[in-house]
């Protein structure tokens, strides 16, 4: 499509906004369509300066790579705001005054913004990123249809904007991790259909034979959400100009779906995409092969047929009728091996390169991002058992898992992909400070550790304190005073979470100087001075 | 057996149309049978569509993430039973668009909250959780008593229930926005008419403020009649092994 072509559509779509966002059954439908609206006008500016200035789109060079760097930038900014975020809530739960008594910033409107800035924002900007530099290093191919994965990148923002900006004024479907309501899911099913035909088109464009095994984990990974986004959302509007709708299914059914979603959000999102990044960047990074050919067939297809089935697991014990608990359960546990396959074949790629750990930073960001991925498939499936989970569930103990996956594995394995990018994408010889990556690794891995050993004693000890009988049969404690005992922990948590939040801001410092051309002038890590030479 | 994987590596077709047929089979194998398996939802006594105004109680409920410290599922375990009350059945959460189970119990189960307490500790409770439960975590949702419900989409709301399956009778849409004004204010010549069309719904002032109905007594109206519905004197287990 030539601009003029463009500019034509967004106008359209600009009408259109406008058109909706005064006939608006109810004011957050408005201000959502003039959000659109501001979008769509932004577009056409800058198609509009792009049309005058078309002397340097770049389109002679052999990849897209405006959209990575891109992407690389929008990793970071969400990063810190989804943590800025968590550190806020995990504090509110310690300081209730932190609520500030104001709708907006009350901790239930707060919490799906945390999880969808770390989740969607932050996650889904570095899978998007990385997944489109590695689908052109590994094919040989410039990204297919154009600048369709531009489109891709900004039509993500802007759902990510319309996403968060709802859940603040009130704007919720109440499904974890699938909030956004009927209109802005629309939206992400567009953007989702165009990346999925960026990836795919330019695999069919690849110029090697073979199609690499991370293309695989990222293809399914895109397949799989795009199944699941829509089944999850099937709502009815109250009106087609307001914000509300009621979900097409009803109880047991809604539930059973909602976590069948939930779970694969974890099971592709946070693990099948990152999956596809660690089997990039590892190998890059520590000049070595896979280690097992074989084990990666045999682990991608168990590990995307087995984790559908987990979602059950969510549900023990509740009004689900048990043999779809007993499916969950068993399905859980074998899920364990496909997880572990993943991570041996991970961590042996480090195999006769083990001395890496010692002198490169980045290495070791990857490979306790593939340790804390094993353990917290490990953790999971015992999680799952249904004895576990009668103590387990509605605990603190859920959080710590799901944050020792998220910080641990998809947090860290993203900063490994980022550093090892920035250079190569701004063309720069190297990093700004590889000690500074150190630092980071340090306050993100004890981060982690302080917070997820603080929500399983609170988790287990919680969950302990509920079922407590005294010999005359009573319940010992009341539930506000289990609230209580959970203070300390709570106070633990939010400074793990800031520690976590400091590795991060470390690592933003450390980019932009990268950015900048700027080399800090430092000793070399891990080099004994008879080496040296 | 595994050379022959590399022509699914090197098609992308393949490769996309099979991982797609992999990874829904687990899906369709679990949840669709929910859909007709008779004994997935207990027969029970008593279970009624929300009238407009726990309706709109619940959309606040919503609204405001609730449901992310508060479940509203009892599992059947001695402690939960005693601390909340009878075990939850699939068929309580029957007429739940979206389901409100929750995850998470950073606050109590609210599954049976209904009758617990009075209106008046609700309304107090909502606006300032630590003046009756000092160890509490909650916001304050002061403003939910300022804030005038809206009534006049109140048929709109049905309406958009019974599309995905809600049995809400003519009657119910015709009077959706009245009813919802009656249920809240007392002496409203509406309010027998709610509670014929809604067995044991309330129908008083919930929020101690008679002349206006605002989202404070939508969602006091909503946690005042949750878990109150089914009547377990006649339901017995035995007959719902599943």
């Amino acid at each position: 499509m030539n601009s003029f072509g463009k500019m034509a559509v967004y106008g359209l779509v600009l009408v259109l906004a406008v058109l909706a966002a005064l006939n608006a059954h109810d004011s957050l439908f408005a201000a959502h369509a003039i959000v659109f609206a501001l979008a769509c006008a932004i577009a056409i500016v800058v198609t509009a300066k792009r049309a005058g200035a078309s002397a340097d789109t770049g389109d002679g060079e052999k990849y897209l790579d405006g959209v990575v760097r891109a992407g690389t930038i929008a990793t970071l900014f969400w990063g810190v705001a989804g943590f800025l975020v968590g550190v806020t809530i995990a504090s509110q739960l310690a300081f209730p005054a932190l609520n500030l008594e104001w709708a907006f910033t009350n901790f239930g409107r707060l919490r799906p913004l945390h999880t969808s800035a770390v989740v969607f924002a932050f996650g889904g900007n570095a899978l998007i990123a990385t997944s489109f530099y590695v689908v052109q290093r590994t094919t040989g191919a410039r990204l297919a249809f154009g600048n369709l994965a531009w489109f891709v990148f900004w039509g993500y923002q802007l759902f990510i904007v319309l996403a968060a900006t709802g859940y603040l004024m009130g704007v919720t479907q109440s499904r974890e991790y699938a909030e956004p309501e009927w209109y802005v899911d629309i939206w992400l099913t567009i953007v989702w259909v165009a990346y999925l035909l960026v990836f795919l088109g330019t695999l069919y464009k690849r110029k090697e034979p073979h199609i690499y095994v991370a293309n695989w984990f990222y293809l399914s990974f895109i397949v799989t959400i795009a199944m699941l986004h829509i089944v999850n959302n099937m709502a009815m509007p109250v009106s087609f100009l307001g914000s509300k709708s009621y979900s097409l299914f009803s109880g047991v059914q809604d539930a059973l779906t909602q976590w069948w979603y939930g779970h694969n959000a974890v099971g592709f999102f946070l693990t099948a995409g990152f999956l596809g990044m660690m089997y990039y960047f590892v190998p890059k990074q520590a000049n070595r092969p896979i280690y097992s050919y074989r084990l990666s067939i045999i682990h991608f297809w168990s590990l995307i047929f087995m984790y559908i089935w987990a979602g059950p697991h969510h549900l023990h014990y509740t009004a689900l009728p048990d043999w779809a608990q007993t499916l969950g359960v068993a399905f859980s546990i074998m899920l364990w091996m496909p997880s572990w396959g993943g991570m041996i074949n991970g961590l042996m790629t480090l195999s006769g390169a083990w001395d890496k750990l010692r002198t490169d930073p980045i290495i070791r960001m990857m490979i306790i991002s593939i340790a804390f991925y094993g353990m917290s498939t490990f953790e999971g499936p015992m999680m799952a058992i249904k004895s576990v989970n009668s103590l387990s569930h509605y605990t603190d103990w859920t959080i710590g898992h799901v944050h020792s996956g998220a910080l641990g594995w998809v947090g860290m394995v993203s900063f490994g992909a980022l550093y090892y990018l920035t250079p190569r994408l701004w063309n720069r010889d190297r990093l700004y400070s590889l000690r500074l990556i150190n630092w980071h690794f340090w306050l993100a891995t004890l981060g982690i550790v302080v917070y997820a050993s603080s929500m399983w004693v609170s988790g287990i000890m919680q969950g302990l304190m509920w079922r407590e009988y005294d010999a005359q049969g009573f319940l010992v404690y009341s539930f506000a005073e289990s609230v209580a005992a959970m203070h300390p922990f709570y106070i633990i948590r939010a400074i793990g979470g800031a520690m976590y939040l400091a590795g991060a801001l470390i690592m933003c410092w450390n980019i932009y100087q990268t950015i900048r051309g700027n080399k800090r002038n430092e000793a070399p890590m891990g080099v004994v001075a008879s080496e040296a030479a | 057996m595994l050379e022959k994987h590399e022509k699914i590596e090197k098609s992308a077709t393949l490769l996309f149309v099979l991982s797609f047929i992999v990874v829904t089979i687990g899906g369709l194998v679990e949840i669709a049978p929910l859909f007709y398996l008779e004994n997935t939802i207990e027969k029970v006594k008593g279970m009624r569509p929300y009238s407009p105004l726990e309706l709109a109680g619940r959309n606040i409920y919503i609204r405001e993430g609730c449901y992310l410290c508060h479940s509203q599922m009892i599992r059947p375990f001695r402690d939960e039973v005693e601390r909340y009350g009878h075990y939850s059945l699939a068929a309580e959460s029957m007429y739940d668009h979206p389901f409100q189970w929750g995850s998470k119990r950073t606050g109590p189960d609210l599954a049976r909250v209904g009758n617990r307490y009075s209106d008046e500790w609700h309304v107090q409770h909502l606006i300032n959780p630590q003046s009756v439960v000092p160890e509490s975590v909650m916001p304050r949702y002061a403003f939910l008593a300022k804030t005038e419900v809206r009534t006049d989409d109140a048929a709109m709301h049905l309406k958009a229930n019974v599309m995905v399956g809600v049995p809400y009778t003519k009657a119910m849409l015709e009077n959706a926005a009245t009813d919802m004004v009656a249920q809240a204010t007392p002496d409203h010549d509406g309010a027998d008419a709610v509670a014929a069309r809604y067995p044991k719904a309330h129908t008083r002032d919930f929020d101690g403020d008679p002349k206006r109905v605002t989202e404070m007594d939508a969602l006091v109206a909503y946690l005042q009649m949750l878990g109150t519905l089914v009547d377990f004197k006649a339901y017995k287990a035995e007959d719902n092994l599943r």
